[in-house]
């Protein structure tokens, strides 16, 4: 057997993929222009796939903030935080975060996906359980291939099927794990927390979010699921990433654990890799004061999230559950979602195609991710464009337009 | 060893007076594969889960949740990723009933 026979299977359904004359995973942006615009084919393409969203990669502020720090400290750090040490900055950066979170200890992470990775599968080891949703994000699964501990996947967003798996547990010793996420990166849907820090608790179990979608978007102040839901407290350990609201890269771990600190010699994922750049660094801590100071964009966000949501459901698509800044449109199949992408990027709407395996139980999606920054006339149209495509590949009917559109 | 093991578990299950039949778990694994299956070959103890049929890694791993709940029992993802054949599955789920 060859290296690549055992992608046979994947290799072919991929050049189905290709056969439409764009590949859908390999996307040039010749040129970003701005939060929401790129030249993708030469053309000018409105951006409604690429989780900016407050739109920060474009702020001012942030970008001065990179700048300086490049002037000042150079362009990279050329090792990790053991080997090289820390930068003040990356001290600074961790203090504030916890602070946000009102937490006592942070650690970050060169990327959201390291985070997950190091963080899940160092805390449970040998003889403990980890207990993950079923629609948990590729890092959580990698994270649950290295640690030593027992895996459990429960349905999603089901507290009773979390908590069958906790009973059936009994009193087998280990530490009990649960990882959740605050919003879900295909569906955008969130997850009823207070319910399953309710069962956590009755179990003993930790809880660990990954507020990666929700940061910014959810809660008074932005921190997420856990602050909406005012289960701050009961989270002992939240995860999050700077690649999306924050407009950079990287992640962070925050926890009241007293012993916190010695994941900073146990975590794989962070003892190996370069620590963030100064600019990374900088922009980021810049991001985050932005966040705090202006929660319009948190408002204009969600009246987005609405404009395109409410727009997509009166034509007749089926989408995700709940409004919410990652707008998933259910598609037929794979190809029909293929065709209805390249449509759209021929019409100069940029989102993402999502099908299986990537996706819960194996639906094909047009992601969309809204922008605070995002017009309302640029979403208006974007629900024109699909509406005209869904009627021609047959997604949605007419009828379902008059019946729906009456109400509004 | 292994009969030897499995006589100790059949015995203690007896006690308890909550044996769980093969045949009964056997049915609800075809149960949840028929739709997967290949052609009229018909699915039997030997059939090879993720090869033999046109089931994918996820739904698998979906498969397990249910037969999870309806038999009370929980396969660690490691277990599972042993599992090749029905009988394999079967067997593991008799056991972790028995041990419950």
């Amino acid at each position: 057997m060859g290296l690549f026979d055992r992608h046979a299977g994947l290799l072919e359904a991929y050049r189905d993929v290709r056969t439409t004359g764009y590949d859908p995973f390999q996307i040039r942006m010749e040129r970003v222009l701005s939060p929401t615009e790129a030249i993708i084919n030469g053309r000018k393409t409105l951006l409604v796939g690429t989780n900016n969203y407050f739109g920060l990669t474009f702020d001012s502020s942030c970008m001065e903030a990179a700048i300086e720090a490049i002037r000042a400290e150079g362009t990279g750090t050329t090792g990790s935080r053991i080997a090289n040490g820390s930068y003040n900055e990356h001290v600074a950066l961790e203090q504030e975060i916890a602070e946000f979170y009102g937490k006592k200890h942070c650690m970050v992470f060169t990327t959201g996906y390291q985070a997950n990775l190091g963080i899940i599968s160092t805390l449970a080891g040998e003889g403990d359980q980890l207990l993950i949703d079923a629609d948990s994000h590729a890092s959580i699964y990698d994270a649950c291939k290295m640690t030593q501990a027992e895996v459990v996947r429960f349905k999603h967003n089901d507290p009773s099927s979390l908590e069958a798996r906790l009973r059936r547990l009994g009193d087998r010793p280990g530490n009990r794990v649960v990882v959740l996420e605050g919003i879900y990166s295909m569906l955008g849907d969130t997850a009823p927390l207070r319910e399953f820090v309710d069962v956590c608790k009755k179990y003993n179990a930790y809880v660990l979010i990954d507020e990666a979608h929700s940061l910014g978007a959810l809660g008074e102040t932005g921190r997420g699921l856990c602050e909406s839901t005012g289960v701050i407290d009961d989270c002992h350990f939240i995860v999050g990433t700077f690649s999306k609201t924050l407009g950079a890269i990287g992640g962070y771990c925050v926890s009241d654990d007293p012993d916190f600190d010695i994941l900073r010699v146990t975590v794989r994922s962070y003892m190996f890799t370069a620590s963030l750049p100064p600019s990374i660094v900088a922009s980021v801590r810049q991001a985050l004061k932005v966040v705090k100071a202006r929660p319009e964009l948190r408002k204009q966000l969600w009246d987005n999230v609405a404009t395109l949501y409410d727009g997509l459901a009166a034509q007749g698509f089926k989408l995700g559950p709940e409004h919410g800044p990652v707008v998933g449109v259910h598609l037929p199949d794979r190809m029909v979602a293929i065709g209805f992408w390249r449509a759209m990027l021929d019409a100069g709407i940029y989102v993402n195609v999502a099908v299986p395996p990537a996706t819960p139980n194996g639906v094909s999606l047009l992601r969309c991710s809204v922008c605070a920054v995002h017009t309302p006339e640029q979403l208006q149209h974007m629900v024109e464009v699909m509406t005209g495509i869904g009627r021609q590949l047959g997604v949605i009917d007419d009828r379902t337009r008059r019946v729906v559109g009456g109400a509004r | 060893m292994i009969v030897e093991n499995d006589g100790i578990a059949d015995t203690l299950e007896l006690r308890r007076g909550s044996t769980l039949a093969r045949g009964e778990v056997m049915g609800e694994i075809c149960h949840h594969l028929s739709p997967f299956q290949v052609g009229e070959k018909p699915i039997a103890g030997d059939t090879v889960i993720a090869k033999d049929l046109t089931i994918d890694s996820l739904a698998i791993m979906d498969m397990v949740m249910e037969l999870e709940d309806r038999f009370d029992v929980s396969i660690p993802m490691n277990v599972v990723a042993e599992i090749h054949t029905v009988d394999q599955l079967a067997d593991t789920i008799l056991k972790l009933h028995a041990r419950r």
